[in-house]
């Protein structure tokens, strides 16, 4: 029966396509990130062995099992075999989520380390902005009202309050290599969301609340950001980037920012 | 038991009463399956021309602008045109097809027979249901003709994009209204459907026919118009709330504050987009298994037929099927991981979704237990169910990544869950349907669907869909975000363009032989080979009548049912099957 060879075709092209990471992740730049891999190799082996095992075998029976016009077995089924299967499956699939809780728990359980960097997000329709509050480490205050992006103003920064004389904006988001970086998150129009892929972390934005969300990027390097939650007509273009720099890189570019306020 | 909830009825004379506006459930099943086939022939030339823009996005084509003269202007498909293609792709796919053409279709035409009785419990309501489906599709395929065009945000719909109005984009304005209200309108006729169902399959059933004689097609029937009856209640409502938000002031999603396209909009506070995500995917999740049951269903019954074999563990098919009904409930929040939502739920709502896991592969190993030992006929249509068979496994085992939170902070939103979702509510609910077509045709017309057409069909598709979906599965581990207009602005993601060619031509071709399903279905009407009540020696109810079945079903007789579903090659019976009504 032709039906055999193709699913056993299909099956092996996919699972060669898998094994041989033609189209993969890029290079993890966290521990995280190594943290996620390795769970993602874990669930990969085992689906991939039920995967193959279940095309396989309906590819056996398809092709073992033709009508000769003779009598089929008679059976309604075996209750040990049932029982197999459900407790073999629960086990499997329920392990799988409890071992990766660890990883969702680092993300989210975990609260940002005390001395991490606090940089505010505001994502709007198609475009990102990013505020560091300065060597006073304290953002100024704000008001929707004074928000004028034309202007240079996308946070709607009060220049009476003394906490804003020193925060920094940015079109794109720099971040020391090695330090924990501590994100408030905010949209003033919609849902966004944040993505970094080397980073293997995501996360809604959504108006009307902050979110916190936390990370720590290792290696040097520009990662690009694409906004990851329907924006709208410009939702493709909603691109900035993540720079990850040396710690003296990243000093040099405060100090340069603040010299040119 | 096997008490009338109505008087027999007969046939009307006049054409409008016996095809128009008709009480017979058997009419009505056709009409839901003409709905759906018009529906699915739409959606899927929408698909085809957004994959044609994600690869061709700079294409001067003069048909998009003869269809679109100020979208696509200068024949160049713009991005707003390309996500209302999308939207307008997934809600058509998922209400008027996945939803009307398994249960309402199918489910209507043969749930009565199957459990032996003379019609649906409320013929009425079941004509007001589909003719309350087919004003929801008039009015979601009239949000093409107003002014900005049909909406953009996505068959979700989330506010606030979906709930602010047209200063949200174009499309956001008279289209969107008209989206969420063919949506309320759709939700109050899948509840008059669905109580419909409830009430037939209750107290409906011939003498003998006791629960655990029921078809399994019948049992996902009944457990998928419970589904629905809890979730699109809920839609509904939060349908109504979306729409007070959008033209009566009201801040059920919308938060204070926003400020849209440089506008401040003061009017709104104290709304949360979040709720909405939860009324959402409260109904969306139990959608997933609307769409997919019924399938479950024709499977089952069509290997046991075609192996000529029982159903390999029949009880442990229907506790599935209720676990997976039950479960279902419950793990709406696997939608929402990275939504902003308390972190904690997360753990909860991900140990339930791995449980629904256990139910899914209970029902993959008992099929493949069904054809152990069996005496397998390659019909096109247990190529169908074999098919899906084998698209549920394909499309299952990537839930098992999707599930866990710690996994969707990468998957989240990338084309991997579009390989998912596709694969398993869409081509797997597919196969299914088109098993059913080519099964239950000669009991409609009395009539066989060409073999040579429908096995052609059959090879194209079934390579075609995996050329399809497979690949998104890796673009979804590059990283490449879903409902992207086009890939250009990313370096990272024109690298995989590659991948998306291949995909639009598979998708190109795999379009185009649906017309050798079309034509077969057409040419067989007229043309098809005569056959008998009973051409596949199957045992339930419907096959023990004549071919099309008479008004009333069974002539006035009233069936007693005496055995289960699937007696197949019962030792010492005369023939290798027993029908549900033969003798003891």
């Amino acid at each position: 029966m032709l039906l055999a060879p193709i699913v056993w075709i299909l099956t092996i092209a996919i699972c060669y396509f898998f094994i041989g990471h033609y189209w993969w992740f890029p290079a993890p730049i966290s521990e995280h990130g190594v943290a996620y891999d390795e769970q993602f190799t874990i669930t990969l082996a085992v689906t991939g062995i039920i995967f193959f095992l279940a095309q396989m075998a309906l590819g056996w029976v398809i092709f073992k099992f033709k009508d000769d016009g003779k009598r089929a077995n008679y059976s309604h089924g075996n209750n040990k075999l049932e029982a197999i299967w459900t407790s073999a499956t629960a086990v499997l699939f329920i392990g799988l989520v409890l071992f990766g809780t660890r990883i969702w728990a680092s993300v989210h359980f975990v609260a940002a380390p005390a001395d991490a960097l606090k940089i505010e997000v505001s994502a709007k329709q198609f475009a990102w902005n990013f505020r560091y509050p300065g060597p006073d480490g304290v953002f100024g205050k704000t008001d929707i009202k004074l928000i004028n992006d034309a202007g240079g103003n996308a946070f709607g920064i009060d220049d009476k309050d003394p906490a804003s004389k020193d925060d920094i904006t940015s079109a794109s988001i720099k971040v020391p290599a090695g330090k924990p970086i501590m994100l408030i998150m905010k949209s003033r129009d919609v849902i966004h969301n944040f993505f970094v892929r080397e980073l293997r972390l995501k996360q809604d934005i959504v108006p009307g609340m902050e979110i916190p969300f936390h990370f720590q990027a290792d290696k040097v390097g520009v990662y690009e950001v694409p906004c990851s939650e329907l924006c709208g007509l410009g939702h493709h273009q909603m691109r900035t980037t993540l720079e990850v720099m040396s710690q003296a890189d990243f000093e040099k570019w405060l100090r340069d920012q603040a010299a040119q306020k | 038991m096997s008490s009338l909830a109505h008087a027999p009825h007969q046939a009307p004379s006049g054409f409008i009463r016996r095809y128009i506006f008709s009480l017979d459930h058997k009419v009505i099943g056709i009409q839901y399956y003409f709905l759906a086939l018009f529906s699915v022939l739409l959606g899927m030339t929408l698909s085809v021309l957004m994959r044609y823009h994600m690869v061709y996005p700079d294409a001067r084509v003069s048909l998009f602008e003869k269809l679109w003269p100020t979208s696509a202007a200068g024949g160049i498909m713009t991005p707003e045109l390309y996500l209302s293609l999308m939207t307008m792709h997934g809600t058509i796919m998922v209400f008027f097809v996945l939803t009307t053409a398994p249960q309402s279709g199918f489910g209507n035409y043969f749930l009565p027979i199957q459990i032996g009785a003379e019609d649906m419990a409320f013929p009425v309501l079941n004509m007001m249901s589909f003719w309350t489906t087919f004003l929801a599709l008039i009015v979601m395929v009239a949000a093409f003709f107003v002014p900005g065009g049909a909406p953009l945000g996505g068959w979700t719909a989330y506010p606030p994009l979906s709930g602010v109005g047209a200063i949200a984009g174009p499309g956001q304005g008279a289209g969107q209204t008209l989206w969420v209200i063919s949506i309320a309108i759709f939700c109050a006729a899948s509840l008059m459907g669905a109580i419909n169902f409830i009430a037939t399959t209750v107290d409906l059933r011939a003498r003998g026919m006791s629960m655990m004689r029921l078809p399994l097609t019948c049992w996902t029937w009944l457990v998928t118009a419970i589904l629905g009856l809890l979730g699109f209640a809920v839609l509904l409502a939060a349908g109504v709330l979306l729409l007070l938000d959008r033209t009566a002031g009201t801040s059920f999603f919308l938060p204070a504050g926003l400020i849209v396209n440089d506008q401040i909009l003061l009017n709104h506070k104290g709304g949360s987009p979040l709720l909405w995500q939860h009324l959402f995917w409260f109904f969306g999740h139990p959608e997933v298994y609307i769409a997919i049951l019924p399938g479950m269903g024709v499977a089952s019954q069509l290997l046991s037929t075609f192996a000529r074999k029982p159903i390999f563990g029949y009880r442990a098919m229907v506790y599935a099927i209720l676990g997976i009904g039950f479960l279902g409930f419950f793990v709406w929040g696997h939608h929402m991981f990275m939504s902003g939502m308390n972190p904690y739920s997360a753990f909860a709502f991900s140990v339930l979704t791995m449980s629904i896991g256990v139910p899914s592969a209970i029902k993959t190993f008992n099929w493949i237990g069904t054809l152990w030992g069996g005496k397998i006929r390659f019909t096109t249509a247990m190529l169908f169910a074999l098919g899906f068979v084998s698209l549920f496994v394909s499309g299952g085992i990537s839930g098992i990544f999707l599930g866990q939170p710690a996994l969707d902070l990468y998957f989240h939103d990338t084309y991997f869950v579009v390989g998912h979702f596709h694969m398993i509510m869409g081509v797997a609910a597919i196969f299914g349907m088109f098993a059913g077509t080519f099964y239950w045709f000669p009991k409609v017309t009395g009539r066989l669907m060409n073999e040579t057409m429908g096995k052609i069909h059959f090879y194209i598709t079934f390579i075609g869909v995996y050329c399809i979906f497979t690949p998104m599965h890796f673009l979804g581990i590059a990283g490449n975000p879903r409902r992207y207009a086009d890939f250009t602005n990313f370096e990272f993601m024109n690298a995989l363009m590659p991948i998306h060619s291949f995909m639009t031509w598979a998708a190109v071709i795999t379009a185009v032989a649906q017309l050798i399903f079309f034509i077969n279905l057409f040419w067989s009407i007229k043309k098809g080979t005569p056959t008998g009540p009973n051409p596949w020696e199957s045992t339930t109810l419907e096959w023990g009548i004549p071919s099309p079945p008479p008004f009333d079903n069974f002539a006035g007789v009233h069936p007693v049912v005496n055995h289960g579903p699937y007696e197949y090659a019962v030792p010492g019976a005369p023939k290798d099957y027993t029908m549900q009504t033969d003798p003891l």
